[in-house]
């Protein structure tokens, strides 16, 4: 059978989905695909967790941060694994401070959506809360404010899957927030071409680590 | 090496030193305090809790880090799980302030951070699954840890560092049991960064219960 020649044989469909506040959700995205989050209303949050291609490799916060030197999530970061691999890249946001300081308060929504792929409260590692910002104070014990007027509706941010990945997200409000939840549109799709941000030489090594074991 | 042995006024119901790089599981039952001895300054005490009769409901270091609106731990700090049940209160503090966001070295991560001649060196998580194996704690209940007496700034312009300790000889640190805990612990044996001062060295544990 031959296929039906398409316009550009390379590029898979875009897929779409509009989240709304309050709910969990999860997916599938293939290593080299994109995933694009945009904030639908001023106040959104989207709480994510991710797990590696072997489904036991999960997004390790501690390593992200201290491998980067960075305490938020930023563009021109590689989001890594607990074993050192690259899960995904920050490609490009509108915000230069996702928190990933604050956790999550118990969400049995998103445990449904961990449980659905086998997983469960073991699985509950560092989530990272896009669009929030959680700020740090210069004193003694690095006390910490929730920023209320972070994100606005259209802020976006896009990921670029380094391994095929699973993506487990919540639009609960920020456990720190008193604004209403506000929901999050992905879209997933195949870019045209998949150039890497400029990133630390440690990036760069997960990166190509990932590259020569699994991607 | 002269060590100056801590006695308190009642019996410990445990001492013992845990050698640079090697590591310890200990059962704390509800209400019992353990108190960790930096007996040379300077070393980070990679430490996890677990509720020892479910090992899922564990130690949640941005949990933690939430409930008290601060980074940094320190004597009342509520060490607290994913379920947010309270597993212990740091109830004793010489030291004055403990990291819980800098996560524990492994042999992985060592070659992202400093290159692939560390990738046989030896590593907290080497020494987190060798210990808690013994309590069913594998690979997938490995939490983000409390690096006891580690320095790891973070700033208000969003950065992060790793630094020279705080700590000093003698200083300690005392916890209290909120339920019956597992307390899995690894004397890092880092020796790429400031955190155990080039130098690791061993710390004493010290139970009351
Ligand atoms: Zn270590």
């Amino acid at each position: 059978m031959t296929p039906a020649a398409t316009p550009n044989p390379t590029l898979t469909p875009a897929h779409t989905h509009e989240v709304p506040g309050a709910v969990a959700w999860s997916a599938p995205v293939r290593a080299g695909r994109t995933v694009t989050l945009t904030a639908l209303a001023d106040g959104a949050n989207a709480t994510m967790l991710m797990i590696g291609a072997d489904r036991l490799d999960r997004l390790n916060i501690p390593d992200t941060l201290k491998s980067q030197m960075s305490a938020r999530i930023k563009p021109g970061m590689v989001l890594m694994s607990d074993r050192g691999l690259a899960l995904a890249t920050v490609t490009a946001s509108s915000l230069d401070w996702h928190d990933c300081l604050t956790g999550a308060l118990p969400d049995q929504l998103l445990l449904l959506e961990l449980t659905k792929h086998g997983f469960g409260e073991a699985d509950l590692h560092a989530c990272i809360n896009f669009f929030s910002k959680v700020s740090v104070a210069d004193d003694p014990r690095a006390s910490l404010t929730y920023v209320p007027d972070h994100a606005h509706a259209g802020d976006t941010v896009t990921l670029r899957a380094d391994q095929d990945l699973l993506i487990f997200l919540s639009t609960a409000p920020h456990a720190l927030s008193d604004e209403p939840a506000a929901g999050v549109a992905v879209q997933i799709e195949t870019p045209a071409h998949t150039d890497d941000p400029e990133l630390r030489e440690e990036a760069t090594r997960a990166l190509r680590l990932t590259r020569e074991l699994i991607a | 090496m002269t060590v100056t042995s801590t006695t308190a006024t009642t019996a410990a119901s445990l001492d013992t030193v845990v050698e640079a790089g090697d590591g310890a599981l200990v059962t704390v039952p509800s209400g019992g305090r353990l108190r960790i001895v930096d007996l040379h300054g300077n070393q980070a005490v990679d430490t996890l809790f677990y509720d020892a009769h479910d090992i899922d409901n564990r130690y949640s270091a941005f949990d933690t880090i939430r409930e008290q609106r601060a980074v940094f731990l320190t004597t009342g700090s509520r060490l607290v799980s994913t379920r947010l049940d309270e597993l212990a209160v740091i109830t004793d503090d010489t030291c004055g302030r403990h990291d819980t966001v800098g996560g524990a070295c492994s042999q992985e991560s060592n070659v992202i951070r400093y290159g692939e001649f560390t990738r046989h060196q030896h590593a907290c998580r080497q020494t987190f699954l060798r210990y808690g194996a013994k309590a069913g704690i594998g690979q997938r209940h490995l939490a983000h840890n409390v690096n006891f007496f580690m320095n790891v700034p973070v700033t208000s312009s969003g950065g992060l560092t790793f630094e020279d300790g705080l700590s000093a000889p003698g200083k300690y640190v005392e916890i209290t049991a909120s339920r019956d805990l597992f307390v899995l612990i690894s004397n890092c044996p880092q020796v790429n960064n400031p955190c155990n001062g080039w130098d690791p060295t061993p710390i004493q544990l010290l139970g009351r219960w």
